[in-house]
């Protein structure tokens, strides 16, 4: 374990290294560019490859290609981009070939802005691409939590055999702070890992090999179809369990704020600034996005709760539909928005939960 | 007695092939079968099919395989052949995928010299989807996005994608055969022989076209489809070697 000073970008990027990642191939937007760049730096120190393709949609495809040879790989790219990769993606999914993104979002919609947003929510959690397939997505709230999210999500991604997205956000990818590094797995750990793969990788195996490969993203036979969806459907039922959430002094709060990422970071920042005025502020930070931690909002006291204020940089508010869904009507839901490249203020938040308590 | 003969061992034994009368799918993959059993290389072998009539191969077929996108055959290789490097990879392409919507994935894997394999069919339409316009429909051409025939001031002309990825310094060898005749068909043979032995040798990027035919699209009989092969297409792709380096 090392602890070091480091960029979000480049932190994810040596912790997808030291997760095993062999495979990087992206192309360059901002703000994510530090990925690409440390990766073209040091793939050749491990033995991996990096390519710099000639589009978005050219390089997560050769992630597709990687990943279903057996080796660990992974693309990034920002708000924009990952539009373009989208195809790629569910690709990837359709033939449940392991692979792990990064999307540094800015923006949005179209170009947008060049700075960080949380306009992508829709896009990440609920149509990646076409055909309705779904992926867990870890929502960093600091560069540590980048380097342990992505570190992990080479695992989940092998497990399931399905795209892992981490969501991100231009703050996260560009800020630096202290992080304590994961152990590099071992060549032998690697070589352990791609073995495991080798029974259903597109390698080459001989004829007599009980099952030749056959990585397919899609099929001809509605019936097969059907059961692939239906296969899929049951490994995204069984992720209830990683819904993930972090509950702060939500216990005796008057107003719990909902927010993800950057947001709730800001957010956690403006509960201790309230509580030390004695106003009742806590907070629910969902860790991963999708699935999406309901079971938080079953913890809060709705007979105290005046409302739950949803804080997001996206207008319109995206987040705000699931954490609606999870309050289910017990109490009103409020928002505390800024959009298109603004960062959300803490005081803005201080003065949303001011108002609610105004009422 | 000896048995000269026999269903390659890479088409799979219990299965009956679903392409039209005339159609030289089933021949040029049986030509890439044979020469994967006399090379030995059918254990490596890692095939990334096109989207289209070529992907209906992935049914017969007894290699590993995958499907990739629209277009993005060449990156889906170049992707498994650096993560894999020992299997031998090669794509199978028709004129609409390599040539139209992925023409930015053929040309910058041809530009970057990948060590991988392309065999590209042109029969100058999109077959699967009922027989639309390609890049390589000749001037004059019917198709069903241009049925008063290709017009050049409107759609532009056929691509000859031999010599446009010769203009690149990368690629070691790039061939345009046929399979309308017994002797084009063994020279086709030839060439994907060659094209594998060089991705064996690490030569880089290598491509065969293979002219060919669609008759349900062409709207001919097979035996009209072979002489509009010779009388038409050949004139516009004319066949052989166009690098070898």
């Amino acid at each position: 374990m090392s602890r070091v000073f480091m960029k979000g970008c480049e932190a994810i990027a040596e912790a997808a290294v030291r997760a095993g990642c062999r495979f990087f191939a992206g192309y360059p937007i901002t703000p994510q560019n530090e990925i690409p760049e440390y990766f073209a730096r040091r793939m050749p120190e491990v033995g991996g490859s990096f390519v710099q393709g000639e589009s978005e949609v050219a390089s997560v495809n050769m992630v597709y290609g990687a990943a279903s040879a057996g080796v660990r790989s992974m693309t990034s790219s920002s708000s924009p981009g990952i539009a373009l990769k989208s195809e790629g993606i569910s690709y990837c999914a359709s033939a449940r070939i392991p692979m792990v993104y990064a999307n540094i979002s800015r923006g949005g919609p179209g170009v947008g802005s060049i700075q960080p947003a949380q306009m992508d929510y829709y896009q990440a959690t609920k149509a990646s691409g076409n055909g309705g397939f779904q992926m867990l997505v870890f929502a960093p709230a600091s560069v540590q939590e980048a380097v342990d999210m992505t570190y992990k999500a080479f695992d989940y991604a092998d497990r399931d055999r399905n795209p892992v997205l981490i969501l991100a956000d231009g703050v996260i990818g560009t800020m630096m702070e202290p992080v304590t590094l994961p152990e590099m797995k071992t060549d032998e750990e690697i070589a352990e890992i791609k073995e495991a793969k080798k029974a259903w990788a597109c390698i080459g195996h001989p004829l007599d090999y009980a099952n030749r490969s056959w990585i397919e993203p899609g099929h001809w036979k509605t019936a097969d179809m059907q059961r692939a969806n239906e296969e899929a459907s049951r490994l995204y039922e069984s992720w209830g369990k990683e819904a993930q959430a972090e509950e702060y002094r939500t216990e005796d709060a008057e107003v719990v704020i909902a927010a993800y990422g950057i947001s709730a970071r800001i957010a956690k920042s403006a509960v201790n600034q309230l509580r030390k005025e004695g106003i009742k502020a806590g907070l629910i930070r969902a860790i991963t996005v999708h699935p999406f931690p309901s079971h938080a909002f079953e913890h809060i006291d709705y007979g105290k709760v005046k409302a739950v204020l949803d804080v997001e940089m996206s207008i319109p508010a995206q987040f705000v539909t699931d954490v609606e869904a999870a309050v289910k009507n017990r109490c009103p839901v409020e928002t505390c928005l800024c959009s298109g490249g603004n960062i959300m203020s803490r005081d803005a938040v201080i003065e949303s939960v001011r108002k609610i308590l105004a009422k | 007695m000896k048995q000269i003969y026999a269903r390659t061992k890479t088409i799979q034994e219990d299965k009956v092939s679903g392409f039209c009368p005339g159609c030289m799918h089933g021949t040029v993959m049986k030509l890439i079968g044979e020469v994967l059993d006399e090379m030995n290389l059918v254990d490596k072998a890692a095939c990334v099919l096109g989207i289209g009539c070529c992907g209906l191969q992935m049914d017969y077929m007894a290699y590993d395989n995958t499907t990739a996108p629209h277009g993005r055959a060449c990156a889906v290789a170049t992707g498994m052949k650096k993560a894999n490097p020992e299997s031998l990879v090669f794509t199978y392409q028709g004129d609409g995928d390599f040539a139209s919507i992925g023409l930015a994935e053929s040309m910058s894997a041809a530009n970057r010299g990948e060590n991988i394999t392309v065999i590209f069919i042109n029969n100058g339409i999109y077959g699967m989807t009922g027989g639309q316009m390609a890049p390589t429909t000749l001037i004059g051409m019917k198709s069903s996005t241009s049925p008063q025939g290709r017009d050049a001031k409107e759609h532009g002309y056929p691509m000859h994608m031999c010599e446009i990825l010769n203009q690149l310094t990368a690629p070691a060898y790039l061939e345009r055969t046929s399979c309308n005749n017994p002797a084009n068909v063994m020279k086709t043979k030839k060439a994907i022989k060659k094209a594998f032995q060089n991705q064996i040798d690490g030569k880089g990027f290598s491509m065969v076209e293979i002219v060919t035919s669609c008759p349900t699209n062409w709207g001919m009989d097979a035996l009209k489809a072979l002489d509009y092969i010779e009388e038409k297409m050949l004139p516009e792709f004319p066949l052989g070697v166009i690098r070898d380096q």
